[in-house]
């Protein structure tokens, strides 16, 4: 049996993936047109979790907002909080201290990384294997518990504010970042001779799934999907934000175009992450983490502002226009999964069913990110 | 043809790599927490649902009635009112309702709140049958408590 349809499809049915299906990671459905076991259409049907957020966000003061930003994408909370606070700020000209910029990007580091965990372990769990989740859960474990004793919540963080951010660090924060990093470090190798080096792991992703860069810009995939087909972009190293350019980083690009290149591409940025953390740790400056005189009620001045934040699955970006009230009178959120997923339907023609799903996994999708 | 034997070789020596690893863990200490019968310890900035703060003077809560929290919430899952009374500077507190069942757990009407008169309890364990039992009088909590 080959990997794709050698011939034109003649006999067609209608398979449903989804809406509750544990390998599309939430409510997603997709109708599949399927000939045998191979693809022959895939369509994503949305909006089973649509929940309105850029309305909400018209209906409620800017600082109401807040709270919705973390439940979009709820893995990678910090970004998205980043972002929204990024472009209020840029809105209504509010300076942030040092400290608050440094801490924000170590939290959303630390965040990233998490989200690259769960991602891992989801993953493989999509292909059919259960252990490798456990131990990503484990690592996982120990960024929640540091994220939690600075920001208060375990996933859904809100802790980022217009100027600053909502409370500083405790003691046990540096040290406890530091000991996570050596103990990530020494695990990777373990990562990679469980998973990455799998026989098994290495036949189902290799070749498989390809997405060419033509394709990545056609649908203005973003992240580790472009990145893993030779398109070298990120955010915070093109269009740099917050205080991203102090750190040296590097961004990989594999340029295979298949699952496992976007595999790799998330397998090494996690080591990118640590190093950005450690800098940000070295250089982390004494200080506020508030800016003075942010004004209670909150109005920026009129006019059109956007801000773009690299997240763990992309690109985000948040457009706002200000009419100079207290509610934005319009907010714009381009999510990076939704195109990311939109190329599914293209790049799975032809494929087998389980490798399609395979494919899938490797986009990282978030669902409530898509619907927002 | 040597390609294929290598192949074979390699990834079945690649499974046993990983199958070595998950036996190594097997025999070291376990890492999860054998909840309920253990518990880990609770971080103190906690955000579970607010509770009002008791004047250690009074005996009675801070609060000011400026409803403050009550314009921050993005849920309006809050309800303040207050009464004037002769002798007493300032409006009394009467009602303090916290809707639980729309309440995200965001905490911006504690930061909201500048007497600092309500503060996060550490209740998470909640579990009810019926919607008004989420419904939680506030000042009769803290009544209760002194």
């Amino acid at each position: 049996m080959s990997a794709f349809a050698e011939s034109e499809a003649k006999e067609t049915f209608v398979l449903n993936l989804g809406p509750q299906h544990p390998a599309t990671h939430g409510v997603l459905r997709v109708k599949l047109t399927m000939d045998g076991e191979y693809i022959a259409e895939a369509e994503p049907v949305l909006g089973y979790i649509h929940r309105m957020h850029e309305k909400m966000g018209e209906n409620r003061t800017w600082a109401q907002f807040l709270p919705n930003t973390g439940r979009m994408d709820y893995l990678h909370a910090l970004a998205y909080n980043h972002g929204y606070v990024s472009v209020v700020e840029r809105a209504a000209g509010i300076e942030v201290p040092e400290r608050a910029e440094y801490l924000r990007v170590i939290t959303a580091e630390l965040n990233r990384v998490s989200s690259h965990l769960l991602w891992f372990g989801a993953f493989i769990l999509d292909l059919g294997g259960f252990s490798p989740l456990l131990y990503a859960f484990d690592d996982r474990e120990h960024i929640l518990d540091l994220l939690e004793s600075v920001t208060g919540s375990r996933l859904t963080y809100c802790y980022f504010r217009f100027g600053g951010v909502y409370n500083d660090i405790d003691d046990n924060f540096v040290p406890g970042t530091r000991a996570f990093i050596k103990r990530l470090r020494e695990r990777m190798p373990m990562y990679h001779n469980l998973v990455t080096k799998n026989i098994i792991l290495m036949k189902r992703l290799q070749e498989v799934g390809p997405i060419s860069a033509e394709m990545c810009r056609k649908y203005g995939a973003t992240g580790p999907v472009c990145r893993g087909s030779g398109i070298n972009f990120d955010v915070r190293k093109h269009e740099p934000y917050s205080v991203y350019p102090e750190f040296d980083f590097d961004v990989p690009v594999y340029d295979q175009c298949d699952s496992m290149a976007r595999y790799m591409v998330r397998m090494d940025e996690i080591e990118q992450s640590l190093r950005i953390i450690e800098q940000a740790l070295d250089k982390l400056p004494e200080g506020p983490v508030m800016a003075e005189k942010v004004p209670k009620i909150l109005k920026p001045a009129k006019g059109d502002y956007y801000h773009a934040v690299e997240t763990a699955r992309g690109s985000f970006g948040v457009r706002v226009v200000s009419d100079g009230t207290n509610t934005p009178y319009r907010l714009k959120l381009r999510s990076p999964t939704f195109s990311n997923l939109s190329l599914f339907g293209e790049a799975s023609q032809g494929m087998l069913l389980p490798d399609a799903l395979a494919l899938m996994g490797s986009l990282d999708l978030v669902i409530p990110e898509i619907d927002r | 043809m040597i390609d294929y034997l290598r192949e074979i070789i390699s990834g079945t020596w690649s499974l046993f790599v990983g199958l070595g690893i998950t036996i190594r863990y097997f025999f070291q200490p376990v890492v999860t927490v054998q909840y309920p019968y253990q518990t880990l310890p609770m971080t103190p900035r906690f955000r579970g649902h607010i509770e009002l703060v008791k004047d250690e003077e009074t005996g009675e809560t801070k609060c000011i009635v400026c409803g403050m929290c009550q314009k921050a919430c993005p849920s309006n899952c809050i309800t303040v009112n207050g009464e004037k009374r002769e002798g007493v500077k300032g409006k009394v507190l009467t009602e303090y309702t916290l809707d639980f069942t729309k309440c995200s757990l965001c905490g911006l009407c504690v930061e909201s709140c500048t007497p600092s008169a309500i503060t996060f309890s550490k209740d998470y364990n909640l579990a009810g049958v019926t919607k008004e039992a989420y419904i939680f009088d506030l000042k009769k909590r803290l009544e209760a408590k002194n």
